[in-house]
Order: structure tokens, then C-alpha cells, then sequence
């Protein structure tokens, strides 16, 4: 029993140590953002600044229009994104969970092939943007790539088939409910935990995503989600007084501009409904992908 | 006689099920729809691969060239340095992380402490963030001017300043630890699930016997956990031609001096795209890893119905 005990103290210490490498660097991004800005320049990020200051945040939610339409465009798009996620690949995988349908295998085919063999960003970005011309509408955020995926739907597929027992299905068929009123009184209510998870996947996937906006959203910069406008910003650092509505600083030069600690600051906003809903929806998290890694 | 019978029969029954399960088509509708918009409808865009294109002609009134996008695309040193970045990456990635995920897992699943919750909370947190937050996160550490380490640690151990994002020969440690900061807390948890179905009755007769920890984790645990790495190491085997391209696109923050270490398929084909407009090379780029990622998942999952077929794709 000597060996169990050490055992778990070197784990402890090198878990802790872990841990801490996974929370440090927003931990030097959060410190960074109260920093002075002065004090900043002087002397660069760090975990216990000389002069702490609520600038950053002041500048972000005064002057940056965009940053608060961002949130905005974000919110709505993860709320609308995950809501019709949810639907549309609850609504398939259920189709093939069915043994009887006529017409399963090929659609199970259609699925499983999806995630096998793949157009690619060319001719991705051509249908999207020549042939139904999504560029630069709220609709490119939503749609490419994000909405269903075949992993989602064989995953839920599978939870289907093996935790809603035939007999139930049959036995309501039996009673006289219809197809629709099976799977919404039946089906539903027993799928909550798969349901759960795939809404936190797709949830994480619209909150996190970039690349929609980045590749289609070239000219209509208010439809910018934050993690676009962070992405712009990290890139031209000009962009956030060029694009405030209010740009009465047009005339002050860029070192008016706290831009160490607002972007820092920026980036600190973006990570803050991760960090917030995050230790709700763990639990959920680890079930799904314990679900999902055991069928591929 | 009786053959006409029951081609009759199931002729009726699938009338039957047709009209039974119509609302279930109608159900299936919207997903399929959306397949087809979001898969396969790009699938013929794959020619452009052996067309020079142009605009006004369109992807199918463009001249046909056969295989010259893929002669320019080979003759060049970029289709040997992306096919190799994007190889190698995934190689280090998968032996790096694996090893490290496995450690970690079983730390948390023998522990007896209710800390592991917090631990693993922890861990798993950096998966949750964008890599867009993440470059932030790096930048915060590498930047020239206000980084931490230039700032505050080269300071300390009084070195000069590097300036990490022009000078290559760093990068690929800091993608590495990037990547493996990121999806460790990830990748253990399939792990611990499969530590925590090892039936328990085997560590006590062992511990019994005598046998230390150490002696069970390596004779029991690690044993046990073998059909479960090998199936993992192969489906990320199936996807050793795609790399995440946030990672090699943000995080060196798009910069010209390290493309020789960044440049993977993935931003290759983004850049002739979207900043090069270099259509014929990254088409040809993008059908070449297309194709011979097909080709590798079709192997990695034959591989893994072999050893186990209820974890195969299909």
C-alpha cells in the first residue's frame, strides 16, 4: 500500500502542475487586460503588473460599437446555429435509426460517405459563394460546414439504436401513435443526454467558429462574430478605431489607442461564456465524447 | 406460383412500410437536404483540378488542361514541403499526444482524491477555446515587444530578445506544445473511460499478491489499454493528410517567414484560394489531398474492423 500512497502524491503534483499549465496563459491574458497601459509597453505582459487598470474594459464597451455588435451576431448565431444543429441531425439519425425503412442503407451510405471523402475548401467555397451566393449574409455564418455533420448523426444514431428498447417503439405503434407522435412523446424524452451533448458540440462549434466568417464575410463587416473581429484585430491593428461608429479619435494618433491591454482585453470578453457556462456542461461534455470515441 | 406469392406480398408490405414511415422521410428531409448542399454538391467542383480557370467561363465552361495543374503543382518545392509538414505534424502530434494522453488518464482514474474533478476539469478547459483566443494566448507569450517571455524571462536569464515570430527553427516545438496543451485533456478522456471498464476484481487480487502500483499499472492497465490506443492511433492514421488549420494558420499569425515549417495542405489551399487567387494550384492541392486522404481513412478504418469491428466507421 506504500506504492498506492506514493502513487497519488506524484500524481497530485503532477497534476497540479498540469492544471496550471492549462489555466496560465489565460491567466497572463486576464492580468494583462487590467494592466496599465503604460506600465504595459514599459514592461510587457505579466502576471503581476505594476499598475492595474480598468482602461481596456472602459475603451472596449465606450468606443467599440463593433465589439458589442459582435457579442450580438455571435449570440444570436450560436443560439439559431445550435437550435437548428439539434434538429436537423436529431430528426436524420432517428430516419436511420429505423431497421424497417425502406431506402436506409443508401441514406446511411450518403451519411457515412460524407465523412469519408470530401470536396474540399475550392469547391466548397465555390458552391457557397457563386452558385447560392452566401457572401457577405448572416446565412454564411450560419450554413457551411457548421449545421450537421456525419460524425454528429452516426453518433446519435447509434445512442438510437442501442438505448430505446424496440419494444417501446413497437408499443406505441401498437397504441395507435403515428410515426411523429412516437418519436415526439417516446423518442425525445428518452434522448436527453445525447441531445444534450450534441447541442453543446454544435454550440462550442458556432461560438468558436472563425473560418465561415473569415472566407465569406469580406465587405459587410458588422456581420462579424467575435472571434472575427478578434481575428481582424490581431491582424490590423488599426481595425477596431476604423470601425467604431463613433470615430471621434479619427484624428489621434494609434498610441491614443491602449491596444496592448485592449486586445488582451478583447480576447479576455471572447473566452467569457466558455468560462462561465463551461463548468455546467462539463459532465455532458465528457459523457458525449466517452459516447463518441467508442464508435470512432 | 408461391415465388409470384411473396414478391407479391412484399410488394405490399413495402407499400405499407412506405406509407408507414412517409412522415419519417419527411422528417429525414431537411438533414439530407443539407448533406447534399454542404457534401455533395461541391463534388463536381473537383474538375476545376484539370481546368484552367476562369471566372467568366465558370468552373465548367473553363478549358480543360488535364493533368498540367498537377505537373506545376509537383514541380514546385511547396508540394513536397506541404505534404511533408502536414505528415510530420501529425506524426509527432499522434505519438506526443497519445503517450501524454495516456499518462494523464491514468493518473486521473486511479486517483482516489476527489480533486480529480477539478483536475480534469482543468485540462480539458484549453479544448474549449478557439484558436483565435489561443494565437492571443501565444502572442501574450511570444510577442516582440510586450511578450512574457521576451519581457520577463530572456530578461531574468539576461538574453537577448528573440523574435519568435520571424525565426523558424522554433516552430515546430511550438506547435507541438500547442497542439498537445489543447487536446490533451481531450484525447484522455476516451482513455479514462476505458481504465474505469477494467473490472476492478484484478487490481485487488493483485495488490493481494503483493504487486506494487507501479508493477499494476504497467502489467495490467497499460496491457489493457492497448486495443483502445491502437484504435485511436489509427483513425487519427485515416486523417494523417488533413491538418487543423487554425493551428498552423493563426497561431504563427499567417507570417511569411515561417511558412517553410507552417505551410500544410490545409493553408497551402486556403492561401492559393482566398490570398494567392492561384486557382489552379490549390484546386490541384486540394482533389491530391482529397484523394489520398480517401484512400488513407478507407485503409485506417479497414485496419481497425479488423481488430475491432463495432468501433470501425463502418
Amino acid at each position: 500500500m506504500r506504492s498506492d500512497k506514493l502513487f497519488q502524491i506524484v500524481s497530485h503534483v503532477i497534476l497540479v502542475i498540469l492544471s496550471l499549465l492549462a489555466i496560465l496563459p489565460m491567466i497572463l491574458m486576464l492580468t494583462s487586460s487590467f494592466t496599465d497601459n503604460d506600465v504595459l509597453i514599459a514592461n510587457g505582459y505579466s502576471y503581476f503588473p505594476e499598475k492595474w487598470s480598468l482602461y481596456a474594459y472602459e475603451y472596449i464597451f465606450k468606443t467599440g460599437n463593433s465589439v458589442i455588435r459582435a457579442y450580438g451576431i455571435s449570440i444570436v448565431l450560436t443560439a439559431v446555429g445550435t437550435a437548428c444543429a439539434l434538429c436537423i441531425t436529431t430528426l436524420l439519425a432517428y430516419a436511420i435509426s429505423k431497421k424497417e425503412l425502406p431506402g436506409r442503407g443508401v441514406i446511411t451510405f450518403l451519411v457515412v460517405f460524407s465523412m469519408l471523402f470530401n470536396g474540399g475548401l475550392v469547391p466548397t467555397y465555390m458552391v457557397y459563394s457563386s452558385i447560392l451566393n452566401l457572401k457577405n449574409t448572416f446565412w454564411a455564418l450560419l450554413i457551411p460546414g457548421l449545421l450537421m455533420n456525419g460524425f454528429n448523426v452516426m453518433l446519435m444514431k447509434s445512442y438510437f439504436c442501442s438505448s430505446i428498447p424496440d419494444e417501446i417503439l413497437d408499443a406505441a405503434y401498437m397504441d395507435g401513435a403515428g410515426e411523429v407522435r412516437t418519436f415526439l412523446s417516446v423518442v425525445v424524452p428518452l434522448s436527453k443526454p445525447i441531445m444534450a451533448t450534441i447541442a453543446l458540440f454544435a454550440g462550442m462549434g458556432y461560438w468558436n467558429d472563425w473560418m465561415n466568417g473569415y472566407i465569406y464575410i469580406t465587405k459587410r463587416t458588422e456581420l462579424y462574430s467575435v472571434q472575427n473581429l478578434l481575428n481582424r484585430m490581431m491582424q490590423n491593428i488599426q481595425f477596431l478605431s476604423q470601425s467604431s461608429s463613433n470615430v471621434q479619435n479619427a484624428n489621434v494618433g494609434l498610441n491614443a489607442i491602449p491596444l496592448a491591454s485592449v486586445r488582451m482585453a478583447m480576447a479576455t470578453v471572447g473566452i467569457l461564456p466558455i468560462i462561465v457556462i463551461y463548468p455546467f456542461v462539463q459532465k455532458y461534455f465528457v459523457k458525449g465524447i466517452t459516447l463518441g470515441g467508442v464508435k470512432g | 406460383m408461391d415465388k409470384a406469392l411473396t414478391k407479391e406480398n412484399n410488394k405490399k408490405s413495402l407499400k405499407k412500410r412506405l406509407k408507414r414511415f412517409f412522415p419519417i422521410y419527411i422528417m429525414a428531409l431537411p438533414g439530407l437536404i443539407y448533406l447534399f448542399v454542404n457534401n455533395y454538391m461541391p463534388l463536381p467542383g473537383l474538375v476545376l483540378a484539370f481546368k484552367k480557370y476562369n471566372a467568366k467561363q465558370g468552373i465548367f465552361g473553363s478549358k480543360f488542361v488535364g493533368f498540367k495543374n498537377f505537373k506545376y503543382l509537383f514541380k514546385t518545392n511547396d508540394a513536397f514541403i506541404i505534404t511533408r509538414n502536414t505528415i510530420l505534424y501529425n506524426v509527432v502530434f499522434i505519438i506526443v499526444n497519445t503517450i501524454l494522453a495516456v499518462f494523464v488518464a491514468i493518473m486521473l482514474a486511479e486517483m482516489t482524491s476527489r480533486l480529480k474533478k477539478i483536475y480534469q476539469c482543468l485540462i480539458l478547459l484549453p479544448f474549449m477555446i478557439s484558436m483565435v483566443i489561443v494565437s492571443y494566448l501565444v502572442f501574450g507569450y511570444l510577442s516582440n515587444d510586450n511578450g512574457f517571455i521576451n519581457n520577463i524571462v530572456l530578461k531574468a536569464l539576461g538574453k537577448e530578445p528573440v523574435f519568435w515570430y520571424m525565426e523558424k527553427k522554433y516552430w515546430p516545438f511550438i506547435l507541438t506544445f500547442v497542439m498537445a496543451w489543447k487536446v490533451i485533456g481531450y484525447n484522455s478522456i476516451i482513455y479514462i473511460s476505458t481504465i474505469l471498464g477494467i473490472d476492478r476484481g484484478i487490481y485487488e487480487s493483485a495488490a493481494i499478491d503483493g504487486c506494487s502500483k507501479w508493477k499494476q499499472i504497467t502489467k495490467i492497465t497499460i496491457p489493457l489499454l492497448k486495443p483502445t490506443v491502437i484504435m485511436m492511433t489509427l483513425l487519427a492514421v485515416g486523417r494523417i493528410f488533413y491538418s487543423d488549420f487554425g493551428l498552423f494558420y493563426q497561431v504563427p499569425q499567417n507570417q511569411g517567414a515561417l511558412f517553410a515549417v507552417t505551410n500544410t495542405i490545409d493553408t497551402y489551399v486556403y492561401r492559393g484560394l482566398l490570398e494567392l487567387g492561384d486557382m489552379p494550384m490549390a484546386s490541384a492541392a486540394g482533389l491530391y489531398q482529397s484523394l489520398v486522404g480517401f484512400v488513407l481513412i478507407l485503409a485506417a478504418n479497414l485496419a481497425v474492423r479488423k481488430i475491432e469491428p463495432e468501433s470501425a466507421l463502418f
